[in-house]
């Protein structure tokens, strides 16, 4: 079982997302520490790109800040690097292949094996061009962590059999960003997987509340949260890892009633 | 290796959320293609609607003046509503009514695009949202009131730098959210599969007739076939069915902007490199991080970072050259087409322009086609603003 994979197993996931070097790597340090104090089972670091073509205005916002502040894929590794001193929850990037592709995949997963990361979310890398970045990461003991969304229906078997880590279930159409309601039959996408796997699924896209967390939990294996902690960034700058420590300590408790 | 390649560039590099909606278009276009009535429909629209087929002009002052090549102008901006946009938005409008879709969005970046998506609309009824980078809205003003008068939403988009790019990733955002009435036509032979495809194939009718129309006024082929490069599709569509005769020379003029040796430039086969972004592997102006950085030229329609997969493809082959001309060469094309013949270009086609009056004086005895991909109207307040002239329209 992967490091991932033993993250669901001690009961229902809280995975929260934040944007690297918004505004600050100090900063980002600072929240990561924080939310995996909070019982953050797993957290997502978002490398910043200049064009995230699957994110809502919030994350958006958040890539140009950090870039604008001098954030490189670099300094990320050498900030992941201080964090693993101490922090030992799994974690995971999510950025887009361009991200990966120019710094040269084979150079980018060594470094982010050296650095202690677990897997790699890369959201413009759907099944069909999977190959071209997956083995490298998995040869080298990360998962590659496949998507399925409300459209997948038929594609739900060929996603879920070859899934890796846990299964990112794209709650909703549309970009990344808090919703008021959640209407897609998550239960019967869930129930899909699991006629063709057992790896855990995450339910992310549009939660925010504690209520939706627990939601989404209850039939799922746990919730992941960017645009609202990421907007809770924006709003304090670097006073925000107090407030965010909260957040993630109630949001983990919602899992948990699921 | 995925669908629709071109050597090692294009695919589907996309969210898993757009991968049914690519996938139900390839399907549908596969199908209509080999269908003779849908051929026969769009032809009509070519013929009927948009005016085709467009005149090959023999441009005889211009080749006096240059004493060189004998220079056929394309008229692709004779076409209805200016440029050679409409020959894919007709195609694809038709595809996305038979596929059931009520709705169109589009990006535009000189709004010629985004005026032939409108106009596709109010010919199918359908509804259209286009998606137009803030800075060029105030640059291409007049073609924002010919959308609305069209019955188009044009929505300005303030992210990033605001221009070309930018109004194709939030037009990918808006498909994202909204599939199933929705067609997404982009307007370019870039994109995921199977658009770079699709979107060839339907501008492919302009060397389908510059060969027809060069046989029987010249008896032979052209030996250069000259077309400004954003995306690539007035290009690739010139380009086409000339690829397998390899003594045509295929010359691509990429937007320099303020020079290649600059960073305020678009010339994407000239100083990019190998990425991936917006659905497609291909060459890309970007940073040593994979950023993709911010280009410029005096174009809005060539202000792109990309090129289509296609030419890259045929960049890496040697099949077709990239060449760059910068925002002066063209300016100076676009007013002495004006002067030697009566015709202003687009400022994207007065690329093809300029690189042609480097290049005749050296042609002695040959024949040059220039695809004229648009008219210039849309134009003459910004260069005559470039000539620090201030035009109130």
């Amino acid at each position: 079982m992967s490091k991932i994979a033993q993250a669901f197993a001690g009961g229902k996931a809280f995975i929260p997302f934040i944007t690297c070097g918004d505004p600050s790597l100090e900063t980002t340090e600072e929240l990561v520490r924080r939310m995996a104090a909070a019982g953050a089972d797993l957290i997502e670091l978002g490398i910043p790109f200049s064009d995230p073509t699957a994110e809502g205005p919030v994350i958006q916002a958040a890539n140009a800040r950090a870039l604008s502040g001098g954030v490189t894929t670099d300094k990320i590794f050498d900030m992941v690097e201080r964090l693993r001193g101490d922090v030992s929850i799994p974690l995971v990037f999510m950025t887009y292949a361009n991200v990966v592709f120019s710094y040269g995949k084979e150079r980018f997963a060594d470094r982010a094996k050296a650095v202690g990361m677990d897997g790699v979310i890369l959201p413009d890398v759907p099944f069909e061009e999977k190959e071209e970045f997956a083995d490298t990461f998995q040869s080298r003991g990360m998962d590659f962590i496949s998507l399925i969304a409300p459209t997948s229906e038929y594609r739900i078997a060929r996603i879920a059999e070859n899934a890796k880590g846990f299964l990112y279930i794209v709650s909703s159409l549309g970009v990344t960003g808090e919703r008021k309601e959640i209407t897609t039959d998550i239960a019967g996408m869930v129930s899909l997987v699991r006629e063709h796997t057992k790896i855990p699924c995450a339910v992310g896209f549009g939660i925010s509340t504690p209520e939706q967390a627990e939601q989404m939990a209850r039939v799922s294996d746990g919730a992941i949260v960017g645009s609202a902690i990421v907007r809770m960034v924006e709003e304090l700058g670097v006073q925000a890892p107090e407030q965010v420590e909260a957040y993630v300590r109630a949001m983990k408790d919602a899992v948990r009633r699921a | 290796m995925s669908a629709g390649r071109f050597g090692i560039h294009g695919g589907q590099y996309i969210p898993e959320t757009l991968m049914v909606a690519v996938t139900e278009l390839e399907e549908a276009y596969e199908h209509y293609k080999a269908d003779p009535e849908f051929q026969k429909e769009l032809t009509a629209l070519f013929n009927e609607y948009a005016g085709r087929p467009s005149l090959l002009y023999y441009a005889e002052r211009m080749t006096n003046d240059l004493g060189g090549a004998k220079i056929y102008l394309k008229r692709e901006d004779l076409n209805h509503t200016g440029a050679h946009k409409i020959n894919n938005v007709l195609g694809q409008a038709l595809l996305a009514k038979k596929m059931g879709k009520t709705r169109l969005i589009a990006e535009t970046g000189a709004g010629q695009h985004g005026v032939a998506t409108a106009t596709a609309a109010a010919l199918f009824g359908m509804e259209c949202v286009v998606y137009m980078g803030e800075e060029d809205t105030i640059r291409q003003a007049l073609n924002v009131y010919r959308m609305r008068l069209l019955g188009a939403e044009v929505i300005p988009v303030t992210t990033g730098t605001a221009t070309l790019k930018d109004a194709v990733s939030a037009a990918m955002r808006e498909w994202t959210r909204r599939i199933s009435d929705t067609h997404y036509c982009l307007g370019s032979v870039m994109g995921p599969h199977p658009f770079p495809t699709m979107v060839r194939d339907f501008q492919a009718v302009i060397s389908r007739e510059i060969k027809e129309q060069m046989l029987e006024r010249e008896g032979k082929l052209p030996d250069a076939v000259l077309a400004c490069v954003g995306g690539g599709s007035n290009a690739i569509g010139a380009f086409y069915h000339f690829i397998e005769d390899k003594q045509v020379r295929l010359i691509g003029c990429e937007a320099a902007g303020r020079g290649i040796d600059t960073f305020e430039t678009a010339a994407t086969v000239n100083t990019g490199k190998l990425g991936i972004f917006h659905g497609m592997k291909s060459y890309f102006c970007q940073d040593e991080y994979g950023q993709i950085a911010p280009v410029y030229s005096i174009s809005a329609g060539l202000d792109y970072p990309g090129v289509g997969p296609e030419h890259a493809w045929l960049h890496d082959i040697g099949r077709a050259e990239y060449v760059p001309v910068t925002d002066d060469e063209a300016v100076n094309a676009f007013e002495y087409l004006a002067k030697t013949e009566g015709i202003i270009p687009a400022i994207e086609s007065a690329h093809a322009v300029a690189q042609a009056i480097k290049m005749a004086p050296d042609m002695k005895d040959k024949i040059m086609v220039i695809n004229i991909s648009g008219r210039g109207d849309k134009d003459c307040a910004a260069i005559a603003r470039y000539r620090g002239e201030d035009l109130h329209e």
